[in-house]
């Protein structure tokens, strides 16, 4: 480790404030050539704010941003594109009708003499970034013809094509498999040895120590401490991110499984899945483990009245119904986490107060008119159950972290006081922090006697939390296990479906 | 088993509703009505006459009944673009009904029945079928104007019973006009319901975020249907109005209203592509657009110029804030 080479960027007390939120206080951090510098925080803590920073979107109203031991300023994208900063963002912006290489070059193609762009020498320079990272993709493809996997790898090429000296790659193994992440990690280390500064951010501690070199603590927009990744280990990092320590992972309690709350029985749907029967009971969290695209998401929505079932029907407590909307599925108690929170989740233009009551206006208003008392009233209720951290009731849900975001939806849903709660990826893309606390929730309210669905693609998750995990695989159930059954390798076989675990599910 | 009750208290609200208001959009079309009425009455003389003010309400009550309804359906990330047409039709049936010897009520009834039926086509179309609303009410907006044209040709229809008169032309006291009166109620109506009620909620929830609309348990298609009836109602109420103050029907009746009343909407603040605006800010662009084309009447500025000054006065709204907020940051 060469840790006393200088520094290629450097910031120094940089301050950012928002109307009545302070998401940066003075925070500091230095980026290496050739190293990896992991930045690790709760939501909140300002990580994202510090990459629209150091990429030019955000201005700093105070502090220092050194490259190379002189002072700049970013003042737009394009300033800090040619000061060499250039960043692979949590959802990078592609476009799906555009060119792999036109992708890449995008805002700063090659032009030929008569001004135009130059898509020959667009495409063999594409063609070379892509080579150098070991992708074998063809430039004129259209980003839509591609997987997820290979438009990541796209939008690296874009960030390497305006020879970065600084990468910073925002949560980019969110959306891989396994074997794609270690593709990525090989990448990583061949732009470490091209003496690129990479800043690492990632919820997911495994990665970080296998690829970072450094580490970054931010708290509540704080500078925490740094340091180097050989001298620390996960729980000192846990404990400088929440500022406690974090000793029990999953908070499962002993559940007392009650009546039936809701019995599916043979739900099919054209396309999506098919034949789906399955009994949840009250007091109990059911856990729907299966890989991405196996239609469980498909199959909870149908529950929740988004898409009808083409056959078959749920029974709720004692009832037989037929869910046709939404509307339907919350005054039958039914209500659904979903996993693209900003899509489906919040509301963004709208307040906290609103988002909370939309579904039980019916509850705080008087013959249709609304009662804001009663709203801030519910809204402050539910907000405060599950510790949301926000400058005021009043303020745009949009301007909330992530993690916080969930908490709102999920406040908004137990205003409606549900019987049955379906928890779609509850705890993708929110940290360590926050994930306990939503673990921590499902298990008290399983405790109240709700009844829990939890979809989940991480099995620590799953084995965690549930008290009987379902496994999907191309829209069948493909297996069932319950106590000792529930092992990762169970979950595993039957959700690739490999022969054998059919067995597991008999025990 | 303890209830965790970490949670820190979060206050209700920052800023106060009085120095929102005060910031807002609102209160610069305030400032801006204020100024043009100092204006016209130092340009012209005539222009404080209590009956000229109550004439020039004229220019602007029919298009703002049906702004308020169509804010509405802006905020909530619709448009119709037929309203002039179904005024057109409603006229049409109102001046055939007419001929065939109906009195004043029917006339009415069918005049709003006309605006309810256009609205409930648009809305089936858009709401139901998942057709974009533009395209949609492009189409009606030929369809429905086609039919009056089909049914009068050159002709028109003339000779509306004395009764009818009152709507468009009757004074409720002194220098008010019954239209003033409906303009007003129609505020009052569509700001309570827009801004105190369930309904206005789900509608800017629905602007905001459809999906996330959808996934709260909200029939976004419901609001969305309902939004085009009282588009076509007000539509209806309007035509009513207008043939009234005419006493005559001709297919080409309330050409261009549309691009009038979606003028009024942007100009009241309402963002075009929907999720935020206020009845408040309707109601003052009404007032400034027709300060304005009234005070250019009074100064004899022919039509044209006319229009080109309440275009210019759009983009300079509009512009104003952005402009400013980019010379604040250098």
């Amino acid at each position: 480790m060469q840790a006393q080479t200088s520094p290629v960027l450097s910031l120094r007390g940089i301050v950012k404030t928002f109307p009545g939120v302070r998401a940066l206080d003075g925070v500091q951090m230095d980026l290496y050539p050739g190293q990896v510098t992991a930045l690790v925080g709760e939501n909140g803590a300002g990580k994202s704010t510090i990459v629209k920073i150091l990429t030019g979107i955000y201005q700093p109203d105070e502090g220092l941003i050194e490259v190379d031991g002189t002072e700049t300023r970013f003042p737009t994208a394009q300033a800090a594109g040619q000061a060499g900063v250039t960043a692979i963002h949590q959802e990078t912006v592609l476009f799906d009708e555009l060119s792999v290489a036109e992708n890449i070059f995008i805002g700063h193609a090659p032009r030929n003499r008569f001004g135009l762009i130059d898509r020959r020498a667009m495409r063999s320079r594409a063609r070379e970034i892509l080579r150098g990272i070991g992708a074998e993709l063809n430039p004129g493809v259209k980003l839509r013809d591609l997987g997820i996997a290979s438009k990541h790898l796209v939008a690296i090429a874009r960030a390497l094509s305006i020879d970065a000296r600084v990468v910073i790659m925002d949560e980019p193994t969110a959306a891989l498999s396994h074997k794609e992440i270690a593709e990525l990690y090989e990448l990583v280390e061949k732009l470490k040895a091209q003496g690129k500064a990479i800043l690492f951010i990632s919820h997911k501690f495994d990665e970080i120590f296998r690829i970072a070199d450094r580490w970054t603590v931010f708290r509540d927009g704080q500078f925490v401490g740094e340091g180097l990744m050989a001298e620390t280990n996960e729980a000192d990092l846990v404990r400088m991110m929440v500022g406690r320590s974090v000793d029990q992972i999953y908070p499962k309690r002993p559940a007392r499984i009650g009546k039936p709350a809701l019995t599916v029985a043979g739900y099919c749907h054209p396309t999506e899945f098919d034949e789906i029967s399955f009994t949840l009971h009250e007091g109990e969290i059911l856990g729907f483990y299966g890989l991405v695209g196996a239609g469980r998401s498909e199959v909870m929505q149908s529950l929740f009245g988004i898409t009808q079932p083409s056959k078959g029907a749920c029974r709720v407590g004692g009832d037989v119904r037929v869910i046709r909307s939404t509307s339907q599925a919350v005054d039958a108690g039914i209500v659904y986490v979903p996993e693209d929170r900003g899509r489906q989740g919040t509301v963004k233009g709208l307040p906290i107060f609103q988002n909370v009551t939309l579904p039980s206006l019916d509850r705080t208003s008087r013959a249709g008119f609304l009662r804001m008392a009663e709203e801030f009233a519910l809204a402050r209720e539910y907000t405060r159950r599950l510790d949301l951290r926000a400058a005021s009731l009043d303020q745009d849900v949009g301007l909330l972290s992530g993690g916080n975001q969930q908490k709102v939806v999920i406040a908004k849903w137990l205003a409606t006081k549900p019987r049955i709660i379906i928890l779609d990826e509850p705890t993708k893309g929110i940290d360590i922090g926050s994930k306990a606390a939503v673990h921590d929730f499902m298990s008290e309210l399983a405790a109240e006697g709700l009844a829990v669905i939890m979809v989940s693609s991480e099995i620590p998750e799953v084995l965690g939390m549930s008290d009987r995990v379902i496994v999907m695989r191309e829209g069948r159930i493909a297996a069932e296990f319950e106590d000792g059954a529930m092992t990762p390798e169970n979950l595993v076989r039957a959700a690739v479906g490999i022969a054998g675990s059919e067995n597991g599910a008999a025990a | 088993m303890t209830t965790i009750q970490t949670g820190r208290r979060i206050p209700d609200r920052l800023t106060s509703p009085l120095s929102r208001a005060l910031k807002s959009w609102e209160a610069l079309l305030l400032v801006v009505a204020v100024a043009i009425f100092v204006l016209n009455s130092v340009a012209s003389p005539y222009f404080l006459d209590p009956w000229n003010l109550s004439d020039a309400t004229f220019n602007f009550t029919e298009k703002a009944m049906i702004a308020f309804a169509m804010a509405m359906l802006i905020i909530a990330g619709d448009i119709d673009l037929s309203v002039g047409a179904i005024i057109a039709l409603a006229s049409t049936v109102m001046g055939v009904a007419m001929t065939l010897g109906a009195p004043t009520p029917v006339l009415v009834l069918l005049g709003l029945g006309t605006g309810l039926t256009c609205g409930a086509f648009n809305g089936l179309l858009v709401a139901r079928l998942g057709l974009p609303a533009i395209v949609v009410t492009i189409g009606t907006m030929s369809l429905f104007r086609g039919i009056s044209y089909i049914v009068l040709g050159d002709g028109a229809f003339t000779g509306y019973p004395s009764g009818f008169a009152w709507f468009g032309q009757g004074y409720v006291f002194w220098v008010i006009t019954v239209e003033m009166v409906i303009f007003i109620l129609a505020a009052l109506g569509f700001g309570i319901l827009l801004h105190r009620t369930n309904f206005g909620r789900m509608t800017y929830a629905i602007g905001n975020n459809a999906t996330a609309a959808r996934f709260s348990g909200i029939r976004v298609g419901r609001v969305r249907f309902i939004l085009f009836l009282l588009t076509g109602l007000m539509s209806g109420v309007a035509a009513i109005c207008l043939t009234s103050r005419l006493g005559s029907t001709r297919p080409s009746i309330a050409f261009g209203f549309e691009l009038e009343v979606v003028t009024i909407v942007v100009l009241g603040g309402v963002a075009i592509l929907g999720g935020s605006g206020s009845i408040t800010g309707v109601v003052l662009a009404a007032l400034v657009m027709g300060l304005v084309t009234f005070g250019l009447g009074l100064l004899n500025v022919p039509g044209i110029v006319m229009s080109i000054v309440v275009g210019a006065l759009l983009i300079a709204v509009i512009a104003l804030p952005r402009l400013w907020a980019m010379l604040r940051r250098g």
